[in-house]
């Protein structure tokens, strides 16, 4: 789809659909001394030549690359991928903002999955183990990724990190793994990390236009964990206005109510879990990020 | 910190390519659903190429605007909030023709004169 041209200050340019508004990259142009000066066009394709007709400069050349920005996490998310693939390991990246309750769901999770199903857990946090103390001694294998342990603090986890992390799980005898990402709205809804659903927590604390502000996230995500429902008396949040603007950004998303608190909805989130373990469950995302 | 996390991947892709030859410029196209600002990508790529070799690089970004398909009615219309929804026929059926591209499109490599 699509189609390329260069305009006349040689910037390539792609029409999508429809015809209409340019961009604002022709101010960028005026930066670099030859704008304006036809780079006589037809320069696809690796290696080729622009001419600068300036005269006192020898232009640039232009090198097409047409490349993903994330290719290079999406080729280490193929790689985990084939990995879970290989031990018949479905995988679940759990993302939420801080202090959703993803851990309190986790904890309560493996509780009530109890043993017929063997869970690991990639515990992200940028520091500290708090969270995967919390996970232990309830019958999962939990493995901790620090990002700020040579990832460079980063706020999500990529498939590199993951994959380091897989070394602490024994893959092949696990029926299931969530990836417990750092809690963040924005970044890790960019990273593929090879997972085979995304689920998101989403605390009814957090306000009902949030899937508008952190669309990329709320689009993401296959299913919507709305938790700590055991507030809503409490609270002036509008559930119906919430799930209308989900509705919005992401109308295929299932919608789980839970609080980890009082156990409501576990059932639902373990039965919705144990679907994706066994491959039997109405999940719909298998390629990761979009 | 979110596009400071892109710049380090775009420099990547980059360096990878370059093959130790001097880049000017760098062009991405960035989708208008991704949910990044051009700004903060221009200002993050300063700091996470200064003391490399894409140091002094110039980051530009093409934006594409989200343009979305209506299946009820075969519409399309540009999309200037996350929402799918369709301008002519209210229609929430819609699929994007365009709107989440994330591509290092091209690099400018200085030749000596």
């Amino acid at each position: 789809m699509g189609r390329f041209h260069r305009h006349s200050d040689g910037t390539p340019h792609r029409h999508d659909g429809l015809d209409g508004e340019h961009d604002e990259h022709d101010e960028h142009d005026e930066h670099d001394g030859h704008g304006g000066h036809g780079h006589g066009g037809h320069g696809h394709g690796a290696g080729s030549e622009v001419g600068d007709h300036s005269g006192y400069r020898t232009g640039p050349e232009r090198v097409e690359l047409l490349e993903g920005i994330l290719s290079e996490n999406d080729r280490t998310a193929a790689a985990n991928r084939a990995d879970f693939a290989a031990n018949g390991v479905s995988v679940v990246n759990l993302m939420s903002s801080p202090g959703a309750g993803k851990t309190t769901l986790l904890r309560r999770t493996l509780a009530t999955l109890g043993a017929g199903i063997n869970v690991g857990v990639v515990e992200g946090d940028i520091e500290t183990s708090l969270d995967a103390d919390r996970l232990e001694g309830l019958g999962a294998e939990v493995t901790l990724v620090n990002t700020s342990a040579g990832f460079g603090a980063e706020c999500h986890l990529d498939a590199v990190m993951v994959r380091s992390a897989l070394a602490g799980l024994s893959l092949s005898a696990l029926d299931l793994v969530v990836i417990e990402n750092v809690g963040n709205l924005v970044c890790p809804a960019e990273f593929d990390v090879g997972e085979h659903a995304r689920a998101m927590v989403f605390s009814v604390t957090e306000g009902e236009e949030k899937p508008l502000k952190y669309p990329v996230m709320f689009r993401s995500a296959d299913l919507v964990v709305v938790n700590k429902v055991d507030l809503l008396p409490y609270l002036d949040f509008d559930l119906d206005l919430f799930l209308s603007n989900l509705a919005d950004v992401n109308p295929g998303a299932t919608v789980i109510r839970t609080s980890a608190r009082t156990g409501e909805g576990l059932d639902g989130w373990c039965s919705w879990l144990r679907d994706l373990a066994t491959g039997s469950g109405a999940v719909s995302s298998a390629d990761g990020a979009r | 910190m979110h596009e400071l996390s892109l710049c380090r991947a775009v420099a990547d892709v980059v360096t990878s390519h370059a093959e130790q030859r001097d880049v000017t410029r760098v062009t991405l196209r960035v989708g208008h659903l991704r949910q990044v600002v051009p700004e903060t990508l221009v200002f993050c790529w300063k700091m996470v190429t200064d003391g490399t070799e894409l140091a002094g690089s110039e980051l530009v970004v093409e934006h594409v605007p989200a343009v979305g398909e209506c299946r009820s009615c075969g519409a399309r219309s540009e999309l200037d909030k996350p929402v799918l929804r369709c301008a002519a026929c209210g229609g929430r059926d819609v699929s994007l023709v365009s709107g989440e591209e994330f591509l290092v499109v091209s690099m400018d490599l200085a030749t000596s004169a």
